[in-house]
């Protein structure tokens, strides 16, 4: 059984993992901003079958509340074995071409933060020998993009850091799972249209994290055929890269 | 997100959005007219606003109480059915009414009153409801039930959403023992036949249905396979879940016509005959939903899409139903999958239900421009004639003379509607915004 811990949950790929997890009745711990939002959602997977379902409301961006939100977890759930992030955002890169502001914050908001709470958890996993972490990045940090390298990025400097992080906890039987969705059909994506054959459902998405995190697979691309499309791009020599307009 | 009707037809660009959750409010600023937006398996234009925008309820999904003691459940309105039996079924609840397919939203369930294989022993949808909260264009919120702002309740019953957008509602699930059902499956020869079944099976039986082979003539006319069905009584293993399959392009127009149509009839009916006057015990899922098996399955009818027929006339005699399939037969129009099921007397509770007693029948046609309309046209008047009613959640041709006459109430109607919301639908049939 899981006892899970999600950074932010009310995302809608967070929510549909959270409801897969509350059929087979795992208990789950919440982590987000909105507190009545959370508080629905907890409703929410109490009626699907989750054995726990509770939350925690706290604004992520803020590192310096990080040893002290992560004290309020442990006492919140018994001994969790499993931590997903899936909090982010996802910046206007014109916006932050602009600002310098905008940029840092959108790597605060994309890497930074998580960097700063998988630190704590780490070092309490590597004590207990095991659990499992996994945490979406982006098939953005593959390469960097003029359409989107601030969020890539940060995207990418997630990336290195779960190699790193993978590489250490291996040694003492912790996953760490690297999640990498392409285009996914959710609110934050709303505003993009039209939506062609390369964009996923959540709960698709959601299934296959699932199913990685129960394989222990290291990095997952979802769905699958962005490895593939991945492979391609991350190939192409600089100086035909730079003509393109990705 | 690309907004279409079941049909496909009538085929419109579509503007929309998806609500984020029950507390966003509507912005009626920007936009002429409104309509909400469920799954879209309404087959004609009832779910599509073509000169406003849609609402999608899709994220609306979550459940919000359900007292398992006594099976009664409250959910937002964008919740499915197929998330309701996924829930309720492995605690002994089952939907107590449902269509053919289990990809209706609890909003989309109410605002067409669905009825399914059990009306004649259950009603509609509509008689589980219990309570519902309508958001309306002016940001009021209203707790409708019998009791509570009942004049708006029963005009939301069947309103086809135009009485304001369904954030939520409370609803008595049905009690079973099983997740499986005794099927009796019965070869018949004439409508004859057909009826004199559907009267002995009505106290035996808790769901009937008939699919016809609308290719057959002269004494044929109207034969078919009869099912009836009762929840099992035995709890039973559950089968490992079938993969689903997908239809993956639009098959092209020439791959419908007579000779298949006729073959698939003739194959199905066949088939049937083997099974004949057998009781199996089959799983749920491809009892209540046969075509929920193959996914997006619309698009076997090509890029034209298709139209879907569905109308009742009271069921003194049957030689309305007679005539209609006389006409179907001559206009060489067949179509694949046509229902036949006779409603019993219980009354519906909308202003604008459709379900009423009598003989009900579902056909599909491929469209094929003005032939194919000129034929509902036809068909529609032999509906006016004996006093019927055609279902506004399939139609997308009727005319306002024909709408009117199927649905006397439809001034009193126009008291509760939203002037915020509308449809095409709604335009089409009534010339008003």
């Amino acid at each position: 059984m899981y006892r899970a811990v999600i950074f932010g949950a009310t995302s809608a790929v967070a929510e549909q993992i959270c409801r897969i997890y509350a059929q087979d009745k795992n208990k789950l711990l919440l982590v987000g901003r909105r507190e009545e939002a959370l508080k629905e959602m907890c409703n929410d997977l109490s009626i699907r079958g989750a054995t726990q379902a509770e939350y925690l409301v706290s604004d992520l961006s803020d590192v310096e509340q990080h040893e002290a939100l992560f004290t309020d977890i442990q006492s919140s759930i018994d001994e969790p074995n499993l931590f997903i992030f899936a909090n982010g955002t996802l910046p206007d890169q014109k916006e932050c071409e602009e600002s310098v502001t905008k940029t840092i914050e959108a790597i605060n908001q994309n890497a930074l933060c998580q960097i700063s709470l998988l630190t704590l958890i780490a070092a309490a996993l590597e004590k207990r020998k095991t659990g499992s972490i996994a945490v979406i990045s982006s098939v953005a940090g593959d390469r960097g993009r003029m359409s989107n390298y601030v969020y890539g990025s940060a995207k990418g400097m997630l990336t290195r850091f779960l190699e790193g992080l993978r590489h250490r906890l291996s040694k003492v039987g912790v996953n760490v799972l690297d999640i990498k969705p392409g285009f996914i059909d959710t609110p934050m994506t709303a505003h993009i249209q039209p939506k062609g054959a390369l964009w996923a459902k959540p709960e698709k998405v959601a299934q296959d994290i699932v199913k990685a995190i129960d394989k222990k697979r290291s990095v997952v691309y979802t769905p699958w055929f962005w490895r593939w499309i991945m492979l391609i791009i991350v190939s192409v020599p600089e100086f035909i890269f730079k003509k393109t307009k990705l | 997100m690309n907004y279409q009707s079941w049909g496909r037809y009538p085929s419109v660009k579509q503007h929309g959005f998806a609500l984020k959750d029950r507390h966003q409010s509507l912005n009626f600023q920007d936009v002429e007219t409104l309509l909400p937006y469920g799954n879209g398996r309404s087959y004609g234009d009832s779910c599509l606003n073509a000169s406003g925008v849609v609402a999608h309820t899709r994220y609306l999904n979550k459940f919000i109480e359900f007292d398992q003691e006594n099976g009664i459940l409250t959910c937002e309105s964008g919740v499915t059915f197929k998330e309701i039996i996924d829930l309720a079924l492995p605690r002994g609840w089952f939907l107590p009414v449902s269509p053919g397919t289990k990809y209706v939203t609890v909003g989309g369930a109410i605002a067409n009153d669905v009825h399914g294989k059990n009306h004649h022993v259950d009603g509609n949808f509509g008689h589980f409801v219990e309570e519902i909260e309508l958001l309306r264009s002016n940001g009021e919120k209203m707790i409708c039930s019998a009791s509570q702002n009942s004049d708006m309740f029963y005009a939301t019953i069947g309103g086809l959403g135009l009485t304001g957008l369904i954030l939520w509602s409370r609803f008595r699930l049905k009690k079973v023992n099983s997740a499986f059902m005794d099927v009796e499956t019965i070869c018949y020869k004439g409508l004859d036949e057909f009826k004199r079944l559907s009267d002995e099976s009505k106290e035996s039986h808790l769901y009937t249905v008939a699919w016809v082979d609308c290719m057959a003539k002269g004494d044929e006319l109207g034969r078919g396979i009869f099912l009836r069905a009762n929840h099992s009584h035995e709890p039973k293993t559950m089968p490992a879940p079938k993969k689903q399959l997908v239809v993956p392009f639009n098959f092209p127009s020439f791959a419908l016509n007579t000779f298949s149509i006729k073959a698939f009839n003739k194959l199905y009916y066949a088939n049937g005959k083997r099974s004949h006057d057998k009781t199996t015990c089959t799983y749920y899922d491809p009892y209540f939903y046969p075509l929920d098996g193959i996914l997006e399955w619309n698009k076997i009818y090509g890029s034209k899409g298709f139209l879907q027929y569905q109308f009742v006339v009271p069921s003194a005699d049957y030689t309305v139903i007679k005539a209609i399939f006389e006409k179907i037969s001559q206009s060489g129009a067949g179509s694949f999958l046509a229902v036949l099921k006779e409603f019993g007397s219980i009354e519906s509770l909308g202003l604008l239900s459709f379900p009423r007693e009598g003989v009900c029948l579902a056909l599909d046609f491929p469209f094929n421009g003005e032939k194919t309309l000129s034929l509902l046209h036809s068909l529609d008047e032999m509906v006016k004639e004996a006093g019927g009613a055609v279902y506004p959640a399939k139609d997308a041709c009727m005319l306002p003379e024909s709408f009117k006459a199927f649905y006397p109430n439809i001034e009193e109607f126009k008291k509760y509607k939203d002037d915020g919301f509308s449809s095409s639908f709604w335009r089409r049939v009534t010339g008003e915004k």
